[in-house]
Parts: C-alpha cells; structure tokens; sequence
C-alpha cells in the first residue's frame, strides 16, 4: 500500500467514535468536539487527486481522493458533525454520539472514495451508524423504526452491490465515474443510489425512522445519507434525464404530505425529500449551472435543515411533546429557539439574504437557461409550497398559532450555541456567497442579487404567504397520519404473510389429515396380515408345517436333477 | 394576565395592513425593477404573485383531497403493547 502522508478524514471521524465510546463525562463531550475539528484540519491537508492507492485482487483500489466536489461534501459533513456534536453534548445516551461520528466518518469516506468498492464500504458503515442514531433513542417506536430502516437500506446496499459486481464484470475497472444507464448494472447502481436519497417508490422510510431518533439524533440523520446519495449521483450520473421527473416527484410528494402532518419534525422530514428533489432535478438537468446549483443546495441544506431540526430538538427536550396540536404560543418563554427556527425556516424557503436564495435559484436559472418551461414552472410552484410547508407552517405550529400554555425555558447553553453558529452560517452564505461559489466543482457565472430576481422571489414568497393565512382554517391540524408507502411493508406485508402462513397450515392440517387418513388404511392391512388374529400370524398346526417341509425338499430333489 | 403585544387583536390587525402594504410594494416595484423575463408567461403582470398563490392555493386543496383517502388516525401503527399503555 503506498500512499502519501496524509490522513484520511473519514477514519479521523471513525477513530473518533471508537475513542469516545468508552469515556464519559467531559473527555468524551472533549472528544465528539475534537475529532471534528482534526478531521477538518486533515481535509484541509488533503491534496488534489488520489492520495491513497491499495491493490487488492486484481484492481487498483483508491480509498482517499479528493477533487473540488469531493471536498465540498467532506467539509459540510465534518462542520456538520461539530455542529451536531455541540448540540448534542447534554444527550444522555451512551451509544448516539459515537454512533453519530461513524455515521459522519462514513458519510465523508463516501465522499472521499476513489473507486466502487469503498464507496460500497463506507455506504454499508454509514447504514449501521444512523441505524444505532435511530435505535439509540431507546423508545419501542424507535427500535421498530430502526429494523424497518436497516432493511430498506440493506436492500439497498444489495442493488448498489449487485450493481457494482456488474459494473466490475462488464468494464473491469472499480473507478468511480460519470456512468451512463446502458447496462443493467448501471441501473442498479442507480437503483442503488436513489433509495438512499430518499426517492420513490421507497421514500417513506427517511419520515417513518428519522422523526424516532433522539432530540438530537434527527438533527445528525438530517444531513449525511441523502446528500451522500445527492454526491454519487453528481459523481455517477450526472444529466440523466430520468433524474429530473424523478426530483419533481419528490418536491411535490415532500409538500403534500407535509402540508398533511402533524409531528414537527416528520413536517420537516418530508421536507428534505422535497429539498433533495430540488438537488436532484438539478443533476437531471445536468448542465455546469444546475449541477453547481445542486452542489451548493446540499451545502446550504445540511446547515439550514440541521438548524430546523435543532430548534424542533430543543423544543422536544424541553417539552417532551412533538405534535403541533400539542404545540404553540412558545415564542413566548423560546424566544431565541423561535428566532433560530425562524431562520431556518427563511433559508429553507429562498428567501433574499438567506443560504437558500443563493443556492436553490442556480437550480431554477438552469432550467431557464435550457428552455425547460414545464420544469421551471414546477420550481417555481414548488418554491411557494416550500415556504408553505415548512417555511411558514412549522414556525407558525410550533411556536405560534394557538396559546398551548406551555412555558418552557430556553435549552442548555450548548444547544443555544449550536443554534447560533448554524444560524449565523444561514445568514453569511446568504449575505456573502463569495466563499462557497469558490468551492463548486465549476467556476461559478452567476449574481443572485439582481432586482429582478430579488423582487420576483418575493413576490412568489409573500403571496405564498398570504395564501398560507386565508386558508389556515384548511391547514387546522388534526391527530392524524397520511398512509406512505410503508403501509405496504408494514401492514399490507404482515398481512399477506399471515394469509400466506394461514394457507400453509391450513395445507398441511389438511395433508396431514390425508396422510392420517392413508396410515389408518395401512395400519389396518397390516394388523389383517400381521396382526394377533393375521393370516401371517396365526397358529399353524404341525401336521400343515411337516406337510410344507416335504414339499419344500421335494421341490429342491426336482430341481437338484434337473440341472 | 395581559396577553403577550405580539398576540394581542390590535397588533394583529396592524400585521395584516403591514402585510397587504408589503404584497402592494412587491408588485409596485415591478414598475422601478427590470424584470427581463425568460419566457414569455413569466413577462405577465405579477406573474409570480398570482402564480405563487393560485400554486399554493392548489397544493393545499390537492393535499386536503388527497389525506381524504389517505389520513388515519395517528394511533393507526400502534401495536397491542403500545395501546395497553406501554409504548
């Protein structure tokens, strides 16, 4: 193995879990900080190309490589990880905070992968981690959720295996590149990649686990599985077609059922699936613009995304309670949770001087520059649901609308200061984008701040807005779920294996009632033949014995002669 | 115990002007902006006012439309363990 003297940030992460399990106290709340920090600092190390180079079998593995993309997912990450580390220093679970860094640690190692088969490697890691993330919540709901998790994500890890073994068998190469859907292996790889971005038809599983987690787990599973699955797809597939119908349909679906939800922060788990369709539509289009537009909205999600969960985190720590009908009026005794929420809420919805603005438009710009009129129009109509469903609505039921009495304080420091830095990001990239423009895999040709856009997208915000208040009576919420496609795997599978277990029974009560039936028979014959009173069995007199001895001998006496 | 000032019917009022004051500047600056429009459908007066809303205004009845076939109640996936009180 030859490789040059660096390290790999990813196994910093992953060092990092194995090193804080064990503490507790202050040396471990020390180590889930510093780690990040060392990680940040090795990344920051990393050269340009393959860093890392490893043969196993026949092929050239290459488990550390780093161009401008690559990087650009590795920082958001690793800061992701401080950031979450910060908010979750009070988490009283022993197992979430080192389950948090393996999960980021693998998150980055994706990033960083040169070739399939890490990619494969740290795909499957990254699964355990946030699966330990969910479970470690330590609620039945949770344990249940976390199963149900685990296998719609080792499904996947078989299509992307699967996938990769054909890749292997058709080019022999494992370098991981831009790849075109014509080859059944590339459509599994594809496959592969979609599950975990939350596409359809599998995206319930990323509302039905993530809103179990912990206070603070939600705000780690936020922010590495579906934009690790948003960086394989710009690496993998870029431009592919199919990918813009694909982003549609989750923007859409993460509105609805967002506008239908009751749990804040499942509101706001439906919410990514509508965001990372955005980033996906963005690849479909696949031009420098949309690809760089998708790239900056998964930066500018992690951060914005993560401070919506931490302000709905902190008000589940701090009220125990997580549906609106529940919720309201906590502006009152949270004004800083309700500001820092507010912002999140902003960023989300593009407004001007916001991460958002300057991110997501990049997206809605390529679809104009490539004459997509259909798709420009749906952004654009997604872009005021955005502001309905999350933008407006969370904040309005979760610390406004109706007077629910409660008063809870503020949360600890450490959360507020997390709160604080995310919010303080929010703003600066939306103000200054300067920094982040210069880390997009292509030189960026693009001002945000023109009046017309600026106008324009106030417009479409405000009427949104308007929108959201003369209908509230329509939006009421109610203590009720929308039925998602889990509804198949957890109650129409359970049933048809109950049918399926009914019918086998039943078949073999039956075939056992035959074969009851056919011994019976057998037995009978055989106590005819055999049995006390049998033909076999009865007393001979000798007279009959002696008689058939003779004729035994004189048979043998015939035959003796004859030959 | 007075009500908090944000909440109070008056300041209620008052957002609704701001708001109805804010919506009119949007569209007044349309008059001082160059919007050079892409499309065509986009150039139309306050396209994206009446666009924003009348796509809100869908999305909320089609999801009203939709949760008729789809909503439960939230107690749908409880198990027996759950109802007897030990979820």
């Amino acid at each position: 193995m030859e490789t040059a003297s660096v390290f790999h940030p990813g196994l910093i992460l992953i060092a990092g879990a194995l090193v804080a399990a064990p503490l507790r106290g202050n040396l471990r709340q020390a180590a889930t900080l510093l780690f990040p920090l060392f990680a940040l600092f090795a990344l920051w190390q990393l050269p340009d190309g393959a860093a890392w180079h490893l043969r196993y079998l026949d092929y050239e593995l290459v488990p550390l490589a780093a161009d401008k993309l690559s990087r650009l997912f590795a920082v958001i990450f690793t800061l992701m990880a401080f950031g979450g580390a910060l908010f979750a220093l009070g988490q009283k679970s022993r197992v979430e905070a080192p389950a948090a860094l393996l999960y980021a640690g693998s998150a980055v190692g994706v990033a960083l992968a040169g070739d399939l088969v890490t990619v494969f490697i740290f795909w499957e890691l990254m699964a355990v981690g946030s699966t330990l993330v969910v479970w470690s919540a330590g609620t039945p709901l949770a344990w249940r959720a976390s199963v149900r998790y685990l296998a719609v994500h080792l499904f996947g890890g078989v299509l992307l295996m699967a996938g990769i073994a054909g890749h292997v068998a058709d080019t022999g190469s494992v370098a991981f590149a831009r790849m075109a859907l014509d080859s059944p292996a590339h459509w599994l790889i594809l496959a592969g990649f979609l599950v975990n971005a939350g596409a359809p038809p599998l995206s319930a599983w990323l509302p039905d686990a993530y809103p179990e987690a912990s206070w603070s787990g939600t705000v780690f599973l936020s922010a590495f599985t579906t934009k690790t699955a948003v960086y394989v797809l710009l690496r993998g597939f870029p431009g592919t077609e199919l990918l813009i119908y694909i982003g549609v349909f989750m923007i859409f679906y993460g509105i609805v059922y967002a506008l239908l939800e009751n749990d804040m922060r499942r509101i706001l788990a439906y919410s990514i699936v509508n965001q990372v369709g955005f980033m996906v539509v963005g690849i479909g289009i696949g031009t420098e613009m949309a690809l760089n537009g998708a790239a900056a909205h998964a930066f500018t999600h992690i951060i914005y995304k993560a401070l919506l969960l931490m302000s709905a985190g902190a008000v589940l720590y701090q009220t125990g309670r997580r549906k609106c009908t529940d919720l309201g009026g906590l502006f009152q005794s949270m004004p800083l949770t309700a500001v820092c929420g507010i912002i999140g809420a902003l960023s989300i919805s593009s407004f001007p001087l916001t991460s958002g603005f300057i991110s997501k438009s990049m997206v809605a710009q390529a679809a104009a520059d490539q004459h997509l009129l259909a798709v420009w129009m749906l952004l654009a109509a997604a872009s005021a649901g955005v502001f309905l469903h999350a933008g407006i609505k969370f904040p309005w039921f979760v610390f406004f609308q109706k007077d629910s009495g409660l008063r809870p304080a503020e949360p600890p420091k450490n959360m507020q200061a997390a709160m604080l830095l995310f919010s303080a990001l929010c703003i600066g990239l939306g103000v200054y984008p300067d920094p982040l423009y210069a880390m997009l895999p292509f030189p960026v040709d693009y001002a945000p701040y023109t009046g017309a856009h600026v106008v324009t997208q106030l417009q479409l915000l405000l009427f949104s807005g308007l929108a959201f208040f003369v209908m509230l009576n329509y939006l009421k919420r109610t203590l009720t779920i929308t039925l998602d496609v889990d509804w198949f795997y957890r109650i129409a599978g359970a049933r048809l294996v109950a049918v399926i277990g009914g019918l086998i029974s039943r078949t073999l009560a039956s075939g056992s009632a035959a074969l009851a039936r056919r011994s019976g028979a057998l037995h009978a014959t055989l106590l005819r033949q055999h049995g006390p009173e049998g033909t076999l069995a009865r007393t001979w007199p000798t007279g009959s014995m002696a008689m058939w001895v003779v004729v035994l001998l004189l048979a043998y006496l015939v035959l003796y002669y004859i030959y | 115990m007075e009500p908090h000032w944000l909440v109070r019917p008056r300041t209620i009022r008052r957002l609704w002007i701001a708001l109805i004051a804010v919506l009119a500047a949007t569209i007044a600056a349309q008059f001082v902006v160059d919007m050079h429009p892409h499309f065509g459908i986009d150039g139309l007066f306050g396209f994206n006012a009446w666009y924003g809303f009348g796509a809100c205004m869908l999305m909320i009845v089609g999801a009203k439309a939709l949760g008729l076939i789809l909503k439960r109640p939230d107690t749908y996936y409880d198990t027996e363990e759950d109802r007897n009180g030990n979820g």
